[in-house]
């Protein structure tokens, strides 16, 4: 069983509501060194073989089509894991 | 009598209400299922909102992919008007039929108002029967509702007059230059975050000038649609 890892990120440019809210949590729990977070999204893709370049560039094609949105999000890795 | 298709994916909520506001306006709602790559010779299409899939993945996403939009994406290049409301319009957004995309809200609250909006554009196969200029109010109730768009395309919208509404009084969600409402290039492909079918019957619409539950500034996005294919 192979496995891929895809990790996607708002761009830079868009502003990111949640990693905002999450990074004014941070330090009333005392966390007061991070001065800024943005949360993205991480996801798995299972394959039956052995994660060939084939594969590799299947989840490449994916990450642009389906799992991002390139208006708002750019696909930052895309690796075996 | 216009027939206009109300497309129903799983989790959305507002497909009844749409067809009721067909009715009311004097069309003839026709139920379309997501799985069907069908559209049933309809003369129009809305999606209409709600929660499809679960908003998994992105609003609209998953959406994007069912059967039945292969039909709608090439019925609006040949010109068939489609209005996505709220979840439609972010389903219409990932299909690539309308520009930009949706984020969650500034405050990252879930809003439920009843919103003012501005008639920037009354050239557009919904949008017809309102004045340039006009102030409308219709009920808004949305968590991923703020529209972006890169700077460029942004101002390439403005230029081709193609922010149908604009926020008015408030800006509920953050949105790109208070943008509530874009159109396509020929103006047959119209998407909005408020939502124009609940406020389309006295007695059940937001508060208006004739007193609490009035408002029916809705009803002639579907009275244009109605109109035009008479005419």
């Amino acid at each position: 069983m192979g496995l891929v890892v895809v990790d996607v990120m708002p761009k830079p440019e868009i502003l990111d509501p949640q990693g905002k809210a999450v990074a004014g949590a941070l330090p009333r729990l005392g966390f007061g060194q991070f001065t800024a977070v943005r949360q993205g999204k991480r996801f798995e893709l299972s394959v039956e073989g052995p994660v060939t370049g084939e594969v590799l560039a299947a989840a490449r094609e994916a990450a642009v089509q389906v799992l991002s949105n390139p208006v708002i999000e750019d696909v930052v890795n895309v690796a075996e894991a | 009598m216009g027939r206009i298709g109300v497309v129903t994916f799983p989790g959305t909520l507002d497909d009844r209400d749409a067809a009721r506001a067909v009715r009311l306006a004097g069309g003839e709602p026709v139920p379309l299922w997501h799985a069907d790559a069908d559209l049933k010779g309809v003369d129009a299409v809305i999606l209409p909102g709600g929660f499809s899939y679960g908003d998994y993945l992105r609003a609209g996403a998953i959406s994007r992919f069912a059967p039945v939009m292969g039909e709608v994406v090439a019925a609006a290049g040949r010109g068939l008007p489609v209005l996505g409301i709220c979840n439609g319009f972010q389903v219409l957004t990932e299909a690539h039929l309308l520009p930009g995309s949706m984020i969650k809200n500034d405050h990252l609250h879930f809003v439920c108002r009843e919103q003012e909006l501005v008639v920037e554009n009354n050239e557009t196969a919904w949008t017809r029967e309102y004045a340039r200029g006009q102030h409308i109010t219709v009920p808004l109730k949305n968590q991923d509702g703020q529209y972006v768009v890169v700077d460029d395309e942004l101002d390439r919208l403005e230029g081709e007059g193609r922010v149908v509404f604009r926020y008015a009084g408030w800006n509920p969600n953050g949105s790109r230059r208070d943008i509530a409402g874009v159109t396509n290039e020929r103006g047959n492909v119209v998407g909005l975050m408020p939502h124009p079918e609940h406020a389309v019957e006295a007695g059940f619409g937001p508060d208006g000038p004739k007193g609490p539950r009035s408002g029916t500034d809705g009803l002639a996005f579907f009275t244009s649609v109605l109109h035009a294919l008479v005419g």
